[in-house]
């Protein structure tokens, strides 16, 4: 065995890669906050993670995806400090974990969109609703987000009401993937954030509504909600420092700047 | 149906297995060839030493996820090397032939057919859930430990039995206890088997991505320690062609991986070659 | 400490670690069982495994449709997969001159450990647009496009394990049928293949268990639609996908129905795989 490695140098060098690697990773940082679950309020919660630790000495915020109602599990479940929802929570979720703490973080409306060569450029609620109840047809592909996101929970409880989304549709796992998706298939419909939309894909009016910011701020836009963070009790310490900083007049610059509506 | 004749059948038969043969190899050289050719122009040192930005177009690199993929190696092999090692040790110089034993064997053939999400359900349930680690590099490596224990237990035991008897009496024959000649005759002499299987899970690691999917948690930044979550290469894949556009270096990353694993079986082939002539006596 | 005293000690040391292997089993067993247990009580087992509808925040939580994904694309694959293979192992191993086998059973190998990541990345990128022109409609992902990329995937395994089965078979069997008058390829059809039977079986039970247990690349191209797959250019959703797409959002009686979803696809390996056992005992 010793004379198998009698040739120092490649162990040496994948030794040394070895551990430069593991070092760059630096120690713990003296506090870290873990924020997880919408997909939808990944983008702006890394971005205010960014800036935050920018701010601070030695602060971790660390963001990750999973969808709305993971957060609300995470959080109950001590994964998470702070749950990111793209809905309010629900009853179910109230009397279970009776001390879950809501905060509206930032105002956004759910955009339908469409393929840019589609022609279609306005849908009723009613034509919307019979698209998503009907599902994958010849004129439409219709993609839908998985159960746990509150994106869909949203669009459901403002669009379907008690109808019941036609289970022959595609479902994808993240807001990005159904940005992607409607971007690359003529003839796909789908529903996500406003702070997402860009030229990639179109969004269409509702009933003769755009889906612009003012119309959601003055609420003529019939598809809106609040973007949360949700935590176990009130939160103290570095996380209550943290929201704090995103409610800030600074914070909510960002929201703005971002795509997304401020709650000021 | 008319009989056809032994010539005909040998000339349509022949054609077949070429043409059969040249389809299967082609369609593998096109994998491989696709993912090299249109990934290869965004892999740049920017790209490996940059973390992960996030967003829709998918900016940055990829320098934390080989960061998590290489704690996540070496600390799946830490607990798994020794695990393994032992167990085989076990089946192969202790076990007396009885019912446990055939269970245990029964258990690591059963456990080696499992899929790996399932693997990813037990490890999102105990070690994320039950025991509070969250999501993490550690619950990732546990899970790993348990998706690869019964393959390398199964490489280190036939290596070990392939020693001959022969050795082992002698070394008894000598007065050595059971341990001395387990751990002086047998062991040594299975190294290159048991080299070989560890090298080979250190690439079936690599290449996992479902149950690392649900127990590393999808978080892009530099891990600081075992109990941050983080996103293997593979896994990486995933969350770059699912969420983002930036497809070329969700091709560049599996390059990477398909270079890296190329060099890993290599590697067993380069080492079990030196093995064989120390064996020989030529080195 | 003496060397009597190490080695009395570390038979017990050893038994232990032998004894672990058999407690992970037994761990994860117990774990997926007990968490999975609340679904089927509330549920009822027929009601899970027989039910057509998963909705969960609706309470339906049927996984026949994704049985039938799992099954539907797991055999279109090995349609595919099996003969393209078996083609490939003989050409390797009776018809390929000895230069190009040379270069292609390592090529073949090491296609074996590339990660299934990369086949449905490139089955994303390449074929689902192509079948989106091809069907007309939608966006390509479909069990058909889901179908190939698992039949790329398990090739060289199938491959791989029937080369070596069909190798190892001695030459005294080829150099028999030869001189008895037989073609090359009359004795591959009557000689090798009936004795490498064993060794291509258990390739293609392998195959299956890796067909049917791959997650990551499946939900790239499949489209995750819990209905039954009319046609192979529609979309659906197999038992792995539904574990992975929901386990991180899931809580209460949907989280456990996911385990139970985990649990058929443990019977349903265990199923297959002693079936193969049962076609092996009964040919020896």
């Amino acid at each position: 065995m010793q004379d198998a490695f009698r040739n120092k140098w490649p162990l040496l060098l994948l030794t040394g890669f070895i551990l430069i690697a593991l070092t760059s990773a630096c120690g713990p940082a003296s506090t870290c906050i873990t924020a997880g679950g919408s997909t939808t309020v990944q983008p702006l919660a890394e971005k205010w993670a960014e800036k935050f630790e920018a701010k601070s000495t030695d602060v971790d915020v660390i963001v990750q995806g999973g969808g709305s109602s993971a957060a609300v599990k995470g959080v109950a479940q001590g994964i998470f400090d702070i749950g990111t929802a793209s809905r309010e929570l629900k009853s179910s979720e109230t009397s279970q974990w009776p001390d879950l703490v809501t905060y509206h973080v930032a105002l956004d409306a759910i955009a339908i969109v469409v393929h840019p060569s589609n022609t279609t450029a306005n849908l009723s609620l009613k034509e919307l609703r019979d698209i998503f109840a009907t599902g994958s047809n010849a004129t439409w592909t219709v993609l839908n987000r998985e159960e746990g996101s509150g994106t869909r929970d949203n669009f459901e409880e403002k669009v379907m009401g008690n109808t019941e989304v036609s289970l022959n549709s595609e479902f994808l796992p993240a807001a990005g993937a159904i940005k992607q998706k409607v971007a690359n298939t003529t003839s796909a419909i789908s529903y996500i954030s406003l702070g997402y939309v860009d030229a990639s894909v179109k969004a269409l009016t509702i009933d003769g509504t755009a889906c612009t910011k003012d119309n959601c701020r003055n609420g003529s836009y019939p598809i809106s909600r609040y973007l949360n963070f949700i935590t176990k009790g009130e939160p103290g310490g570095l996380v209550k420092t943290f929201i704090d900083f995103c409610l800030s007049s600074e914070g909510q610059k960002l929201v703005e700047e971002e795509g997304y509506i401020s709650v000021k | 149906m008319m009989k056809l004749s032994p010539k005909l059948t040998q000339r349509i038969a022949w054609v077949s297995i070429w043409a059969t043969g040249i389809i299967a190899i082609l369609t593998l050289i096109f994998i491989v060839g696709y993912t090299f050719i249109k990934g290869f122009p965004a892999i740049n040192l920017e790209f490996l030493f940059t973390d992960p930005k996030g967003g829709v177009s998918g900016e940055g690199g990829i320098f934390s996820c080989i960061v998590a993929t290489m704690w996540l190696i070496v600390i799946t092999m830490a607990i798994l090397i020794p695990l393994g090692i032992g167990a085989a040790i076990y089946l192969s110089e202790y076990a007396p032939d009885n019912r446990l034993t055939r269970l245990i064997s029964y258990s690591l053939e059963l456990l080696a057919g499992v899929p790996s999400i399932v693997f990813g359900l037990f490890g999102f349930a105990i070690f994320v859930l039950a025991l509070h680690f969250n999501y993490s590099i550690i619950a990732g490596a546990l899970t790993l430990v348990c998706l690869l224990l019964p393959f390398l237990i199964r490489t280190a035991e036939e290596a070990m039995r392939a020693v001959p008897q022969s050795q082992r009496e002698a070394a008894l024959a000598l007065g050595t206890t059971k341990w001395q000649t387990t751990a002086n005759v047998v062991l040594p002499a299975a190294i290159p088997g048991i080299t070989t299987g560890i090298i080979l899970c250190v690439g079936r690691a690599v290449a996992e991505s479902a149950c690392l999917y649900v127990t590393m948690g999808g978080s892009a930044a530099m891990p600081t320690s075992f109990l941050s979550g983080g996103r293997a290469l593979a896994v990486h894949i995933f969350y770059l062609a699912m969420e983002t556009t930036a497809l070329d270096k969700a091709l560049a990353t599996g390059a990477i991986l398909i270079a890296l694993i190329l060099i890993i079986n290599l590697s067993t082939v380069w080492l079990s070659q030196r093995f064989y002539a120390k064996m020989q006596g030529i080195r | 400490m003496s060397r009597y005293f190490i080695d009395r000690a570390s038979r017990y040391v050893v038994f232990i670690f032998g004894v672990l292997a058999l407690l992970i089993l037994a761990a994860i067993a117990i774990f997926i069982l007990k968490d999975s247990l609340p679904a089927f009580r509330e549920i009822g087992i027929s009601d899970i495994i027989f039910g057509t509808k998963w909705y969960p925040s609706h309470g339906a939580f049927g996984i026949l449709t994704m049985l039938a994904g799992s099954v539907l694309v797991t055999l279109l694959a090995l349609l595919m997969a099996v003969p393209l293979a078996l083609g490939c192992a003989i050409f390797l191993a009776e018809v390929a001159p000895p230069r190009i086998r040379q270069l292609t059973r390592p090529a073949v190998e090491l296609l074996v450990g590339i990660p299934s990541v990369v086949y449905g990345l490139v089955g994303m990128i390449v074929l689902c647009p192509l079948i989106a022109n091809l069907s007309g409609t939608g966006s390509g992902s479909s069990v058909l496009v889901a179908a190939i990329v698992l039949a790329i995937m398990i090739l060289p395994t199938v491959t791989s394990i029937s080369e070596d089965s069909m190798r190892a078979i001695p030459n005294q069997y080829r150099e028999g049928a030869l001189a008895l008058g037989a073609t090359r390829w009359q004795t591959i059809h009557h000689v090798i293949l009936p004795a490498a039977r064993n060794g291509i079986m258990a390739s293609i039970v392998l195959g299956t268990g890796r067909a049917i247990g791959e997650t990551m690349a499946v939900i790239m191209v499949i489209g995750n639609s819990p209905i039954f797959p009319t046609n192979i250019f529609a979309p659906a959703r197999t038992l792995t996908g539904n574990i992975a797409v929901e386990i991180m959002s899931a809580t209460g009686i949907h989280q456990s129905a996911l385990f139970a979803t985990g649990v058929v696809l443990f019977i349903l390996i265990m199923l297959i795989n002693s079936l193969a056992l049962i076609a092996y005992r009964k040919k020896t």
